[in-house]
């Protein structure tokens, strides 16, 4: 890789979030609030130890959003149903969660094969309509999110309420002790003073880390995440090479709805223990967002939910500053992913181009030396 | 007569139209007494007011689609015509809100116009990036705008006036030139007359006090119709969409055609929304879109990227939305109501030696009826998802028989095959 290439590829996100904080400035500045202002105010909150805590926790989720829709972008398909994936996920495997009693690791372990089965599963679903019904798999997958949720009311209201709860809290039962995930705290404080405000960093943000590896791993050391590169590049030529389009989409689905039924494990094993009312929603979509911003590289994922999960742990400041409403802060990730695309869009012609003219350049002057040794 | 049939388009509409009255009374009478609202004159005003968003976000989603950009962003273009149309409707009364709604929404399609047309992002990547930006544009504006006028916040604005109604003169007993016509349908529908007044008081509940906004919306499709395969223009926005490469060596320029079809896209999502602030809600409320825009993404493909079709979709979820507002027990009765079409689907499929269909259409049909039949209500959460549900069956079952635009959603770049 070449400088040029390096500094073009980084070129195009950093020019989308400069102009995106431009953009919101003169939003800002439209409605009378000073920009600079809030932007400073964000950057000396956001600099503490307590907000980095919460940003980890923000970005877990978030990042696990990610790649589970990358892995789709990886081969040209858009799993939209994240969404639906994960809040149903969520919901059954707190419920088994609190059915069973296991010892520590094989309760998470559990709770975690049964997220990702569900995921799984309900990701399948679109992944056979598409291959057997040719039914697109973003329609497919719209709609599957509205049944998803429907069922997620359905049976939190039902089947899977809490029935001993006397508060009137709509939950499910509490997962044991033993089905937590322990924070790390501990392991932050030996290089940081002490975490305070009873924020936890929750544990599982290591799991968000090794499925990253896993991802890259996966995409460049092995024979189905090559597959499934060379389909998403080029469809006719690895069906020509021998990938079976068919079964890839299959396998793609279930691996990004698998990765998908992990999302809403961190809050519930590390802070909840319970799927409740309050159970963060649309995290399905800002995964997306995530996922475009990052290109769906594993490392690129990884800066894009640090990055929103830092806007999101940021902003509250600007409330209780007054300084500006922290919504602005929606608009600066909204037009981020906007101009993100674009200007991805825009390098990669400017590459196309390049190497257009490289290849002229090229074949003109071994044409020339052809021709200069026939003479 | 079956020539008649094959030829005059409206006679089979209103055929077909008069066929679903006449199931819905025998529907009605078969689960009486515990509903008496499948079929009534309020039931048939409300499906019209729920269907209107939907079809003009259908309509949208159709000039986008017919001009080969897939629109996924509808939602968010409806949401930025809430908006735009209660803020507009406060500031400068209702009509202007409609206009500065669908400004607003086709602001929404300009911005997915540049990012695909222009940059050649890909189309659905553009459409959620719409779809994340313009609720956070909503809410920031919102509590810029409102927050602090009685009754706003940042979730919702002061209450608006609606552009008002009409009642059809002699249909429905509405003054004409200050001269209170006869109420036709009014008293049929009262005269308890076997089927004749259902029809009636279907036809009323449609006539009376409808709204201008509503009228303007229907009138979109047959000029969607007529624009889009009547006109030279039209030729070419289909054509971008079929084939632009061939479009473009013909001389038309595609990447105009494109722009102009997916802005007019967002101008009709924009005006779905502002009908849902104005008509139907009376406020903009956060989040009161609730995924109509897909909806009408589907009633697209449900209709088969035509708009007599797209409408036939959002009547249909008009209907189950207005039902479960307003009778619980209807929407049991609706039940009832599926299992006898699917017992007619799957004699249609008998007749036609389709026998593993048909076996299938018996056995659901089987279910739905067990179900109609043991259960007093159906769960809360069935109704609102039965456009999602529908228009999954359709996708499953009816797929061969759909076909959209050629280069639908394929990325065109002039002079790049």
């Amino acid at each position: 890789m070449s400088i040029r290439r390096v500094s073009l590829a980084l070129a195009a996100p950093v020019c989308a979030f400069v102009f995106s904080i431009g953009l919101s400035s003169l939003v800002l500045l439209a409605f009378g609030t000073n920009p600079m202002d809030a932007w400073s105010e964000m950057l000396s909150y956001g600099t503490r130890l307590e907000t980095f805590v919460e940003t980890g926790n923000r970005a877990t989720p978030l990042y696990l959003a990610g790649i589970a829709v990358a892995i789709g972008f990886r081969m040209n398909l858009f799993n939209i149903g994240v969404e639906g994936q994960y809040v149903l996920a969520a919901l059954l495997a707190a419920s088994v969660g609190a059915a069973v009693d296991l010892p520590p690791v094989l309760h998470i372990g559990l709770i975690i094969a049964v997220a990702m089965s569900v995921g799984s599963a309900f990701a399948g679903v679109a992944g056979y309509l598409k291959v057997h019904r040719g039914v697109h798999e973003v329609i497919s997958t719209i709609m599957l999110n509205a049944v998803a949720l429907a069922a997620v009311g359905f049976l939190l209201r039902t089947w899977l309420l809490d029935e001993s709860d006397t508060t009137l809290n709509i939950t499910t039962p509490e997962i044991a002790p033993s089905g937590w995930f322990p924070n790390l705290n501990k392991l932050v404080e030996v290089f940081t003073r002490e975490i305070s405000r009873g924020r936890e960093l929750w544990g599982f943000i290591l799991v968000a880390a090794v499925v990253g590896v896993l991802f890259h791993v996966f995409l460049n050391r092995t024979r189905p995440g090559y597959d499934l590169r060379a389909t998403g590049l080029n469809p006719f030529a690895a069906a020509a090479g021998g990938v079976d389009p068919e079964a890839t989409v299959v396998r793609t689905m279930l691996l990004s709805g698998a990765v998908a039924g992990l999302i809403g494990l961190p809050q519930i094993l590390g802070d909840a223990h319970t799927y409740d009312l309050g159970f963060a929603r649309g995290l399905g979509f800002t995964g997306i967002a995530v996922a475009l911003v990052g290109r769906n590289h594993p490392g690129g994922v990884a800066v894009a939910a640090l990055l929103f999960g830092w806007l999101d742990s940021a902003a509250p400041i600007l409330d209780v500053r007054g300084d500006a409403p922290r919504e602005i802060v929606s608009i600066l990730q909204g037009v981020v992913v906007l101009s993100a695309v674009v200007a991805y869009e825009v390098v990669n012609r400017i590459r196309q181009s390049a190497e257009a003219r490289e290849a002229a350049v090229a074949s003109q002057q071994s044409l020339e030396s052809v021709s200069r040794t026939t003479t | 007569m079956t020539n008649l049939l094959k030829t005059s388009t409206v006679l089979r509409w209103m055929l077909a139209a008069l066929g679903v009255v006449v199931v819905l009374s025998v529907v009605q009478e078969l689960a009486r007494p515990t509903t008496i609202d499948l079929i009534s004159s309020g039931t048939a005003e409300s499906t019209l007011r729920r269907a209107v968003p939907i079809l003009l976000a259908g309509l949208g989603g159709i000039w986008a689609e017919r001009a080969g950009v897939v629109n996924i962003g509808l939602e968010g273009m409806m949401v930025l015509g809430t908006w735009f149309g209660a803020w507009g409707a406060l500031e400068f009364g209702p009509w202007w809100g409609l206009a500065i709604g669908i400004a607003g929404g086709a602001a929404g399609g300009l911005l997915h116009a540049v990012a695909t047309v222009t940059f050649g992002v890909d189309h659905i990547v553009s459409g959620v990036a719409v779809n994340i930006l313009a609720p956070a544009l909503a809410r920031f504006l919102s509590g810029e705008v409102f927050s602090g006028r009685s009754g706003g916040g940042i979730t919702q604005s002061p209450r608006v006036e609606s552009v008002g109604s009409l009642d059809l003169p002699f249909l429905s007993g509405g003054d004409l030139l200050g001269w209170g016509t006869p109420n036709l349908f009014g008293w049929t529908a009262s005269q308890d007359w076997l089927l004749v007044s259902d029809v009636a008081a279907v036809l009323s509940g449609i006539t009376r006090s409808l709204s201008w906004a509503s009228l303007l919306a229907l009138s979109l499709i047959p000029l969607s119709i007529f624009i889009l395969w009547r006109t030279p223009y039209g030729l070419r926005i289909r054509a971008s969409g079929e084939h632009p490469v061939g479009a473009d060596s013909l001389g038309v320029s595609v990447y105009r055609m494109k722009f102009t079809a997916v802005v007019i896209s967002g101008g009709l999502a924009g005006f779905g929304g502002a009908f849902i602030a104005i008509e139907q809600t009376g406020v903009y409320r956060e989040g009161q879109v609730q995924g109509r825009g897909f909806i009408g993404l589907a009633t697209v493909i449900f209709g088969n990227w035509q708009p007599a079709g797209a409408f036939l979709g959002s009547l249909l979820f008009g209907f189950a939305d207005a039902l479960q507002l307003r009778d619980r027990t209807a929407v049991h009765a609706l039940l009832l109501l599926v299992g006898i079409v699917l017992i007619g689907l799957a004699v249609r499929a008998g007749v036609n030696n389709k026998r593993s269909s048909a076996a299938m259409l018996l056995i659901t049909s089987a279910v739905v009826l067990w179900w109609y039949a043991v259960t007093e209500e159906v769960a809360s959460e069935l109704p609102p998802i039965t456009p999602h549900l529908a228009t999954l069956l359709v996708l499953i079952f009816a797929t061969s028989r759909l076909r959209m635009p050629a280069a639908n959603g394929l990325r065109y770049r002039r002079g790049q095959e």
